[in-house]
């Protein structure tokens, strides 16, 4: 049973959860954060007064990054959590190998992929779409972006873990 | 031209311009003077519609820019260029960057044309040998120059300016204000400066107007503003603690 | 030099995460991106209890192929049909008996195919005749319990 319950929890949960988690305490902070400093300091206002749009130069960018690279992440993460679940399932542990590849490659069909990967596709948007927001809308001066930064990865993560629920329950 | 109609604006309860009118004169420098906190920067902000007025109204050459499309909008924001209080340098790239900035986005030059008029730009503001410098390794005057070189590298019509020597010393005050006279001289812009230069600014603006509880108190030549009999700008002007301008 | 340094690292990641996708969808999430090695039979069946799309099926203990998908049959309304794809190396004659059986006691249900003496092999689209149903344990235990096993 450890393959199994390795790889599909990794693949309809874990993976996608935890890559957005921690994208969302690395980038969507780091998001937030730029933004937010570009705002305060007069940047977003000197793109604009240049006839360009912030939103195609600042915005767009990050939300199509993060749309490619969650999915990306999120299979290198079910990968290597998958061999981690090899390593000591079977050299620690003792697990027949060719069960543990067996019975992941019975048990998980190509729904339980697919929604992994519909849920990291959009929480990459999620977290995009926060970071930004919250960044673009950042209150006055240094602590203004503090604020704006702690604010949007809490937000984010609770969305994320809200927007799990509902996506596990109308994907599968 | 830029025209401003009975402009009102409040930030809450705070009424900043109240009733505003005012004329921006094609090809002459415009200063703008008045106390500090009075609205100075708000009003410049209108004129390129960073901010809305609540009521009234504001043209560029005979068109409103109120409640304008992004893209209508930045049909007309392609006349301006703008030096903001802080410089609002793109602060993640360099100095060459940043002045190549506009170029490259708004023109279909190629990369040594740009190359070639970036460094004439930033030698036109006496700068040469810090292009590869990131903005927070200069001063705060070479900040300014930068800022200018940004501004007028794409040869707007007009250029705003928002109180572009305040914290500078006394001789690159000067220099500043000597560039914007050479640059206007060469490029022949429309310039609005709001300032608090007393009395460098009457040498280089050809139109002073002076912004007082949220109107145009006078609107003139720099004879006229230092002239004036009115008791609000002849206290601004001697920079004296009686009279109609009470701090708070 | 940082730029050269940032783009190589940039397309490591994206190639590392491509081959990730790829392992994970088509070992794991058995997507065909050839799906011409395959033709399919149908069987009918007066019970499938059990069976899932995906099970495995065998001839002598060799997995030859997959079971497609499983439906109700449109024409009798009592019975199932089971959809099966059989690698296209292997030959079954058309008086194969399928049924469905259990691998241990709590094991998934998969597909056991014993082919006859015909001279005649099934082809794509093709019928299996003869099959026998799942075995309900649960039936079985009761009747045994009850007494009248036949």
């Amino acid at each position: 049973m450890l393959g199994t319950a390795v790889a599909l929890s990794l693949i309809r949960e874990l993976g996608p959860v935890l890559t957005a988690l921690m994208v969302t305490g690395r980038a969507g902070s780091a998001i937030t954060a730029e933004i937010g400093i570009m705002r305060i300091t007069e940047q977003i206002d000197a793109l604009e007064t240049m006839a360009l749009d912030p939103f195609k130069y600042l915005v767009s960018p990050k939300f199509i990054a993060a749309m490619i690279s969650l999915p990306l992440l999120c299979a290198i993460f079910d990968v290597i959590g998958i061999y981690g679940g090899w390593l000591v399932g079977v050299k620690l542990l003792g697990v027949n190998p060719g069960a543990y590849f067996y019975e992941m490659e019975n048990s998980v069909v190509w729904r339980d992929v697919y929604s992994g990967f519909v849920k990291s596709f959009s929480f990459g948007l999620i977290i995009a779409w926060i970071g930004c927001y919250k960044g673009y809308y950042a209150g006055h001066g240094a602590e203004g972006v503090s604020k704006a930064t702690t604010e949007s990865v809490v937000l984010t993560s609770v969305i994320i873990l809200v927007w799990d629920y509902f996506l596990t329950s109308v994907l599968l | 031209m830029i025209t401003m109609r009975n402009v009102h604006k409040s930030f809450g309860a705070q009424k900043v311009l109240d009733g505003l009118d005012l004329d921006i004169p094609d090809g002459k420098i415009t200063a703008i003077i008045g106390p500090s906190g009075e609205g100075k920067s708000v009003l410049l902000k209108h004129l390129i519609g960073l901010l809305q007025p609540d009521s009234g109204s504001v043209e560029v050459d005979g068109e409103s820019i109120i409640d304008l499309r992004r893209t209508e909008l930045n049909r007309i924001r392609e006349k301006f260029g703008m030096l903001f209080q802080n410089v609002a340098l793109f602060d993640s790239m360099t100095v060459f960057e940043n002045v190549a900035f506009p170029l490259e986005e708004k023109t279909s030059l190629s990369k040594e044309e740009i190359r070639g008029k970036v460094l004439s730009a930033l030698e036109d503001v006496g700068l040469k040998n810090i292009e590869q410098k990131f903005p927070d390794e200069l001063s705060g005057g070479m900040k300014k120059r930068v800022g200018l070189a940004r501004a007028v590298v794409l040869n707007p019509k007009i250029i705003l300016f928002d109180e572009p020597t305040t914290g500078l010393d006394p001789i690159i005050k000067r220099a500043i204000h000597q560039l914007i006279k050479d640059t206007h001289a060469k490029f022949g812009f429309t310039a609005v400066i709001v300032t608090h230069e007393i009395p460098d600014i009457f040498d280089v603006a050809q139109n002073v107007a002076m912004l007082f509880r949220g109107k145009i108190l006078q609107h003139g030549t720099p004879d006229d503003i230092i002239n004036s009999t009115d008791p609000a700008i002849r206290q601004f002007i001697s920079g004296s603690l009686d009279g109609p301008i009470q701090m708070v | 030099m940082k730029m050269v340094k940032l783009e190589l690292m940039v397309g490591i990641f994206m190639l590392i995460g491509i081959l990730c996708l790829g392992y994970v969808s088509i070992k794991l999430g058995k997507v065909e991106l050839f799906g011409g090695d395959f033709y399919s039979v149908t069987a009918r069946f007066d019970s499938v209890s059990g069976l899932k799309p995906g099970a495995r099926v065998e001839v002598a203990g060799v997995e030859v192929g997959k079971v497609d998908r499983i439906a109700l049959d449109p024409k009798s309304g009592d019975q199932a049909l089971a959809y099966l794809k059989i690698n296209s190396g292997v030959k079954i004659t058309d008086d194969v008996i399928a049924s469905v059986r259990t691998s241990g006691i709590i094991g998934d249900k998969f597909i056991k195919l014993r082919p006859g003496g015909s001279e005649k092999m099934l082809n794509n689209n093709d019928m299996i005749r003869e099959t026998e149903s799942a075995i309900d344990i649960e039936e079985l235990v009761s009747k045994f319990i009850h007494g009248n096993v036949d």
